[in-house]
This record gives structure tokens, C-alpha cells and sequence, in this order.
């Protein structure tokens, strides 16, 4: 029954990147697209954390860690360089 | 693993799957950007933290250990989400909006983001702090 949920939750999140891919490209603005950018990444934790699940090993935990710390990063950054022309004053 | 461990994880996937599709959905359908900041700044997180439960049920069942790593994530991501929508919310405000369109906030208070006094881009013609202009008090005597 678990390979069913998984199943599941795997499709859903996988089409989940497709619609985020289809805002990134179409996204009129510089906030959608960082919008985008960031629920992919959300994405792609919530698709290393079910691969974890089905195989059985917590490597992918510390890798989740590692895309959480540098999304995060990534967009604040981003912000940053939009709103005052520069990241490190 | 025992059943309940089992049903927990199903029950907590189909959950997570649910809420992570609504949210990737909302971001691609609704109408404007800020309405849009709604759909994954919530709903994506709570699908994603679904995941997490569900992965810490499922390593518990397995081995019996409490794994500290899955609860760091999600204390991490539920930290972090509000920051990112913060901030994508004043990229939209300062790059986008006009002040006069907003609603009217409170009186005597204002909008906080806009009475920021350093530079914002496309707004940065103040003249710059030189420390040879300030008045230094006498101390010849």
C-alpha cells in the first residue's frame, strides 16, 4: 500500500514542477518568476525526500538539508539584487 | 512496520500530494501576481511538510530511531517561507506598484516598506554621507 501512496504523491509533485516550469517560462514579471523558481525548489525537496522513502536510506536527508539552505539563499538574493541593485553592501 | 506506522505514511502521502498539486496549481491559475504569492507560500509548504512527517513515521517504523534531521528541515522551511514571500512581496511593491494605488493604510502610520530611508533601485539619486561635511565639535581648547 506505501508503493501506492508513493506512487501518488510522486505523480502529484511531479506535475506540480511541470505547472512551476509553465509559470517560470510564461511569468510576466521579475516576482513570478522568483516565485516560480522557489516553489521548484520546494518541489524538488518534496521529490528527494519520497526517492529517500522508497529506497530505504537517509542520505537524501542531508541533500534535502543542503537544496533547502541554498533556495532559500537563492531567492532572498535575488530580492536583494531587484530591490537595491546590489547583494553585499 | 507495524499497521499504524503504515497507515500514518499513507495517510500523510496522500495528504501531502493533495496540498503540493493545489499549490504548483494556484501559482499557474490565479489572476494576479499578488494573489499568486498565496497558492505556494502555503500550500506547497504544508505538502512538503506532509512529505517530511511522512518520512519520519516511515524511518521510525523501519528502524525504531527518531531521526532529528526531518524536523530540522521542516523547522528550516517553515522559517524560511514567509521570508521568501516577504520578500518577493516588496519586489513586487517597489518594482510594480505605485504608492497612490495602494489602499489607504492607517492614518499617521503609513506604509512601512516605502518610508524606508535607504536607496531603493531606480531611486538612488540621494547625495552621499561624506564625513568632511559634519560639523566636529571644537577640541583645540
Amino acid at each position: 500500500m506505501i508503493a501506492t501512496a508513493l506512487t501518488f504523491a510522486t505523480a502529484c509533485f511531479s506535475i506540480g514542477l511541470l505547472l512551476n516550469l509553465w509559470r517560470l517560462i510564461k511569468g510576466p514579471r521579475h516576482s513570478d518568476r522568483i516565485l516560480a523558481l522557489d516553489t521548484m525548489v520546494i518541489n524538488a525537496i518534496a521529490l528527494l525526500i519520497l526517492l529517500g522513502i522508497w529506497q530505504g536510506t537517509s542520505i537524501f536527508y542531508e541533500v534535502s538539508m543542503l537544496f533547502a539552505l541554498v533556495g532559500f539563499v537563492s531567492t532572498v538574493s535575488y530580492c536583494r539584487f531587484l530591490l537595491r541593485g546590489d547583494i553585499i553592501e | 512496520m507495524p499497521y499504524w506506522a503504515e497507515l500514518t505514511v499513507i495517510i500523510f502521502l496522500v495528504i501531502a500530494g493533495i496540498f503540493g498539486l493545489v499549490g504548483s496549481f494556484g501559482l499557474l491559475r490565479l489572476p494576479d501576481p499578488m494573489t499568486r504569492l498565496h497558492a505556494p507560500t502555503k500550500a506547497t509548504t504544508l505538502g512538503v511538510g506532509g512529505v517530511l512527517i511522512a518520512s519520519f513515521v516511515n524511518s521510525f517504523g523501519l528502524t525504531g530511531v527518531l531521526s532529528t534531521h526531518l524536523l530540522l528541515i521542516t523547522l528550516f522551511l517553515f522559517l524560511t517561507s514567509p521570508i521568501s514571500a516577504l520578500f518577493i512581496a516588496k519586489v513586487h511593491l517597489h518594482l510594480r506598484e505605485k504608492p497612490e494605488n495602494l489602499p489607504e493604510p492607517e492614518p499617521e502610520t503609513g506604509w512601512a516598506s516605502y518610508a524606508a530611508v535607504g536607496p531603493t533601485r531606480g531611486e538612488r539619486d540621494f547625495p552621499p554621507e561624506t564625513p568632511s561635511e559634519q560639523v566636529l565639535p571644537d577640541t583645540s581648547h
